[in-house]
């Protein structure tokens, strides 16, 4: 029953990317070229995307973490790390310098499958490879002694 | 390269991500997991650390139907124009898949559910994944 849940939960997820524009890495790539303002090409849309979302999410977590726990599970899994490490910040660059290369994030990289793009295919089998290796490094016992092994964080 | 112009979407770009949130609030309150991509998408691939593989499978799968959807009801597909061709697509994939999850989240991770929760580590990480994509847009389309 959970299963037939999560889909659809993914379904609206992926709705809500197509609708708004986020699944076009056109408008990403105009969102985040602050220079267009000068030119009239900039696109603000995705300034709009994460203030409806974040609306939303943060009325929505307020109301539902105050359940005791959630209707198909044990318990809420919520991140518990607060340390700010050096993987927050080197990470986020990495992924943002390949977000702003493409235009893609992982989100709007698994609608594009369905748009039955091969230029997604590419994307998602090269970022499946990058994921493989951040979590293997992150693993290693060598690391896991400074910072938090994925699976756990 | 030649730049695509884009409209301007503020309603459908709020209802849009509207939808997204209401996507992350419904995961929590079902399964009380975040609705982070990258987190999901890593949770698919071997060895795993628990036994939710089907539901995370089938959220995905639900993410890569939306556009089919879409087909089905309105008869067309959203606008979509990808540019960079498979060097560049191979590149950004290896370096989006790395960032991800070395930084512990992606856009919706950290963009939408962190920053929904008032993370200071998500603040950081949005903040830097933001200014590095700004940085590169701004190096690829006016160089010298």
């Amino acid at each position: 029953m959970a299963i037939v849940f999560q889909f659809a939960i993914g379904l609206i997820f992926g709705l809500g990317l197509l609708i708004s524009g986020m699944s076009d890495p056109a408008k990403v790539l105009n969102f985040l070229d602050l220079a267009g303002i000068r030119w009239g090409t900039w696109d603000p849309s995705l300034a709009f995307v994460m203030a409806g979302a974040i609306a939303v999410t943060f009325v929505g977590f307020n109301r539902v973490l105050r359940q005791p726990r959630p209707l198909f599970g044990e318990k809420f899994h919520l991140p518990t790390k607060q340390d700010l490490d050096i993987r927050i910040i080197s990470g986020p660059a990495i992924f943002g310098l390949g977000w702003g290369l493409a235009g893609f994030c992982p989100g709007p990289a698994f609608t594009a499958l369905g748009f039955g793009s091969p230029a997604a295919v590419i994307f998602i089998a090269a970022m499946m490879a990058g994921m493989l290796l951040a979590r293997w490094l992150a693993n290693r016992p060598s690391l896991s002694r400074i910072a938090t092994p994925v699976d756990q964080a | 390269m030649v730049n695509v112009a884009t409209a301007f979407t503020p309603i459908a770009s709020l209802v849009g991500g509207a939808l997204i949130g209401l996507s992350a609030v419904m995961l929590m309150s079902l399964t009380g997991r975040i609705a982070g991509v990258s987190g999901i998408a890593v949770r698919l691939l071997p060895p795993y650390a628990d036994s939710e593989f089907g539901g995370r499978l089938a959220f995905v799968a639900g993410l890569i139907m939306a556009p089919v959807v879409v087909l089905v009801v309105t008869g067309r597909l959203p606008a979509q124009t990808i540019q960079a061709n498979a060097a560049i697509l191979t590149l950004a994939g290896f370096l989006v898949g790395f960032g991800s999850v070395w930084g512990n989240g992606c856009t919706s991770g950290h963009g939408v559910c962190g920053l929904s929760r008032l993370s200071m580590r998500s603040l950081v990480a949005t903040v830097t994944f933001m200014a590095a994509g700004i940085v590169t847009v701004f190096i690829a389309r006016h160089p010298g």
